[in-house]
């Protein structure tokens, strides 16, 4: 894509987008190390993680308040508008993110006192939510169609995963009621995973729209991919 | 590219590969647009990418220049206009023309008006033409604010003012379609605010043609754009999707600001 | 003490304080003079700004002064006109007695005393036989009234040395003028006889009725020509070599001298189409040829000065070529075709050359009653005054001078009004 004629409004485009990177980047670093405090049985870096919720709230502002300049000031239209609406939109998924990842240190915190059991699930199921993250991040980043459909296609296998998780743990819990609060803490760590591979969706979404301009949200993924190769 | 050709029975004007030469200099290279009845088609597009040259060719203003020449079709509701037996005149009171610099006759309010219909006969002075002095005012809005200086000068009006008085006077003639060629360069917002108010009004019973550097101003008012550049119509769609998701690159650089 | 202190610091505070505000009061004061550190501000002027300074008092001065040159010029020239034209203005009377006889009426000199031949204008006893044979009854009767008095004395009278004037003349007028049987009367003659061979007698009247003769002529033959070419060629001919060949031409033939549409007015006019020679019709004629240019081009500048916007506006709306030339554009570039008109029909009428040619630098008497009679204009009439001799003639040029400035400015001011009212807004 050219240069914009007004340079300053180019600057403001690329900062604006560089935050929002970061925001991802603070984000993925939250969950990485929620996950990791549970794995490690480290409450340190739990608080840590917890401490560090407010840096994603406050880029969160930050950027809310440079795209309403931008679409105050500037008037952005075609490609500029669609940038500016895909960050107003997954800006609200990232900071939402950020607060499931401090969700799963909260929890990790609780499992002090309930130990968890059946950690190695959790972990692989968090690889997988990451991995998806990663690829909507790097979607966004480089505007890329392919890692934004791996990123919605991968979801039906979290999905996946996050049933026969669940049904794993409901059945730990039947055969030893002494589990039970371990196991719904596992659960509702699980479902905090998988609300962050939903947000990741909704962030590759909009990536999609803001490459091609069309609008894949609410469609089965093979309707999605048609509508890309158009 | 889309040649916006579109094969609707409501299409008013269909243009079929018409180019244009200034002397040797080609300035359209074969144009095929339709214009939808009833909607307000906005040419946009950098200086001298021929937009305005086009918006002339439809009611062959262009015909004053000389070294103009044109090749291919211009189809008014199925006739060429560019057809031999074509009287320029008549065709003129079809397709009216409200220019870039708001330009009253130096007379009378009412004689603003009344010009038009009275050298084409349409309706006889006296009362029936006080009736289409008024209808024409206020259809173009302005007949609130200069009904009791009907006998005033014209360009004593604001610019704004002057601007609804040319597009009075284009429709009392009663033509089909109106073409603007950047209507609101020269003025401040709120007249702009009220021209373009008013052109959402005319749409239902004219078709409208604007030719306009505001791209914002395209996008308030118009339904459908085609973007120009160097005698080209590189493309042409619904306005919402040229606004938000053209298909054409060199669209998307010009609508983005990043143009040149 | 402690106490103290912090009171003698509140001192130095507050003389601080009142430091701070006199250094800027300095400053500002200072900044009025034009001394601070902002470098447009320099309180002493670098040899640029001097130079620029001087140079801009200079070419003041050479401006100045150019208007100050023109201007005594301009009132050396009215002051030396008016003042020699002014005396034009009066013209003596002497009172004698008239014999009405059958003398007189055959040789007019026998109706005056002796004496006075040499002193009435012979001029106006001239006309005295034809007088007598319409009023017969006056026939053998004696009155005394006021007669016309000789040029000769009449310059004695004004005090000018009078040469010419015999000195048993010089006698009678003094005795004359100590009995009151001398006066000095507004000059009617001037503006009611046509030339003469005696200077008394001589006025403009003729040359005057020629150049309204003349100048109608060249108005109703070149304004409507003039007008039409113009219009035609500036909305409705195409732009194409043809035109462009006029249009070189035109402008060259503005700037052609004069004299030359005179031989053109002799060959065609006189010689080829038989115009009587000295006629208003001829002269006309060979002026508005002269003429034609200037109203053409000027015509074309008020057609071109009309925005470009109306006439679109008026083919937008679906007028025709005439009807947007007649309804629009003309109304509009009126007053502009009128002023050029009226300049080129000003210079028409201070114009001699051409008319010399033509044969209007005529002896003309009697004022023309129609447009083929001999006749002269105002400023072939000058131009023959000023040829001539005789002291009285000297002022009558001048008077003749002052009438046609005075038309001519009229004229010129009529021109810069409907200027003034071409420029309003569209």
């Amino acid at each position: 894509m050219n240069q914009h004629t007004i340079k300053r409004f180019e600057d403001e485009l690329t900062e604006l987008k560089e935050k929002v990177l970061a925001m991802g980047g603070l984000v993925e670093k939250a969950t990485k190390r929620s996950m990791n405090s549970l794995i490690k049985q480290d409450a340190k870096r739990a608080h840590k993680v917890i401490d560090r919720d407010h840096a994603i709230n406050t880029l969160e502002i930050e950027i809310d308040d440079m795209t309403r300049t931008i679409l105050a000031l500037r008037q952005p239209a075609a490609g500029d508008l669609r940038l500016i609406m895909t960050i107003i939109k997954i800006v609200t998924d990232l900071e939402r993110m950020g607060d499931l990842a401090e969700n799963i240190a909260e929890n990790m915190l609780k499992t002090e006192d309930h130990p968890l059991t059946q950690v190695s699930s959790l972990q692989s199921f968090s690889d997988l939510v990451l991995d998806q993250l990663a690829q909507a991040l790097n979607a966004f980043s480089k505007g890329d169609l392919d890692d934004a459909m791996v990123c919605i296609e991968e979801n039906q296998k979290v999905q996946q995963k996050f049933k026969s998780m669940h049904r794993e743990y409901l059945t730990y819990m039947m055969e030893d009621p002494r589990q039970i609060t371990a196991g719904l803490i596992a659960t509702d760590i699980a479902r905090n995973l998988e609300c962050i591979a939903d947000h990741a969706v909704n962030v590759a979404e909009m990536v999609i729209y803001m490459v091609k301009g069309k609008e894949v949200r609410h469609v089965d993924s093979d309707t999605a991919a048609a509508l890309i190769n158009q | 590219m889309s040649t916006g050709i579109n094969t609707n029975n409501e299409t008013k004007i269909s243009v079929r590969d018409l180019k244009l030469w200034y002397g040797d200099f080609e300035a359209l290279h074969g144009i095929d647009l339709d214009i939808l009845s009833g909607k307000v088609t906005a040419f946009i597009g950098p200086s001298g990418c021929g937009k305005s040259t086009f918006l002339r060719t439809m009611n062959r203003m262009n015909d004053r220049i000389p070294s103009c020449r044109i090749e291919g079709e211009i189809l008014l509701e199925g006739q060429n206009i560019y057809a031999p037996e074509v009287d320029v005149v008549q065709l003129r009171t079809h397709v009216g023309m409200v220019f870039q610099k708001p330009n009253p006759f130096p007379k009378s309010i009412y004689e603003n008006i009344a010009y038009a219909p009275r050298i084409h006969g349409l309706v006889d002075d006296g009362p029936d033409m006080d009736e289409l002095v008024e209808n024409s005012l206020r259809k173009a809005s302005i007949w609130d604010e200069v009904k009791d200086k009907l006998q005033q000068p014209g360009t004593a009006l604001s610019g704004g003012q002057q601007q609804r008085l040319c597009i009075a006077r284009t429709i009392a003639v009663a033509p089909d379609v109106i073409l603007m060629d950047e209507p609101c360069s020269a003025l401040d917002p709120i007249a702009t605010a009220k021209i373009e108010e008013l052109m959402d009004e005319l749409k239902k019973e004219y078709t409208i043609v604007i030719v306009t550097h505001n791209m914002q101003q395209a996008a308030r008012v118009s339904d459908y754009t085609a973007y120009f550049y160097l005698g080209d119509v590189i493309e042409f769609s619904d306005t919402h999707t040229i606004f938000t998701a053209p298909a054409n690159q060199k669209t998307e650089d010009y609508i983005t600001g990043r143009f040149g | 003490m402690n106490k103290s202190a912090e009171a003698d610091i509140a001192i130095h505070t507050n003389n601080d304080a009142k430091m701070d505000t006199t250094t800027m009061a300095n400053d500002l004061n200072n900044n009025e003079a034009g001394n601070t550190t902002a470098s447009f501000m320099n309180e002493h002027k670098s040899p640029r700004q001097r130079k620029r300074e001087r140079a801009n008092a200079r070419f003041h001065f050479y401006g100045f002064a150019a208007i100050a040159l023109a201007l005594a010029f301009l009132v050396f020239f009215f002051v030396d006109i008016i003042g020699k034209a002014l005396p034009a203005f009066d013209e003596t009377e002497v009172l004698a007695t008239i014999h009405y006889s059958e003398a007189a009426s055959k040789n007019y000199n026998k109706a005056i005393d002796k004496k006075m031949r040499g002193v009435v204008s012979r001029a106006w006893l001239r006309n005295l036989p034809a007088y007598m044979k319409a009023h017969p009854e006056l026939m053998g009767s004696s009155v005394e009234l006021w007669m016309l008095a000789d040029s000769r004395v009449d310059q004695y009278i004004k005090q000018h040395d009078g040469h010419g004037l015999k000195s048993k003349h010089k006698h009678t007028v003094d005795a004359m003028l100590k009995d009151g049987k001398i006066r000095t009367v507004f000059n009617t003659t001037l503006f009611t006889n046509g030339d003469s061979k005696l200077p008394e007698y001589a006025g403009i009247l003729a040359a005057s009725v020629g150049t309204v003769f003349t100048l109608l002529i060249t108005m109703l033959v070149a304004v409507p020509i003039g007008v039409m070419t113009a219009i035609y060629l500036e909305e409705f001919a195409d732009d194409n070599r043809f035109t462009r060949l006029v249009e070189v031409n035109i402008n060259n033939l503005a700037a052609i001298p004069s004299i030359l549409y005179g031989l053109l007015g002799l060959a065609i006019f006189i010689s080829f189409f038989g115009v009587p020679r000295s006629s208003a019709l001829a002269g006309g004629l060979t002026l508005a040829l002269m003429t034609l240019p200037v109203i053409i081009i000027t015509t074309r500048a008020a057609l071109r000065a009309v925005p470009e916007s109306i006439r679109e506006a008026a083919y937008g709306l679906g007028a025709s070529n005439l009807q947007t030339a007649w309804h629009h554009v003309l109304p509009l570039a009126m007053p502009g075709i009128l002023t050029g008109s009226i300049i080129g029909l000003a210079q028409a009428m201070g114009e001699t050359a051409p008319l010399i040619i033509v044969g209007m630098m005529a002896y003309i008497p009697e004022a023309p009653t129609t447009i083929l009679d001999a006749t002269t204009v105002l400023p072939a009439q000058i131009y023959t005054w000023s040829t001539e001799s005789m002291r009285g003639y000297g002022e009558r040029t001048a008077a003749g001078i002052l009438v046609l400035l005075a038309v001519l400015l009229s004229l010129n001011a009529l021109a810069v009004k409907l200027r003034n009212r071409a420029q309003q807004s569209w």
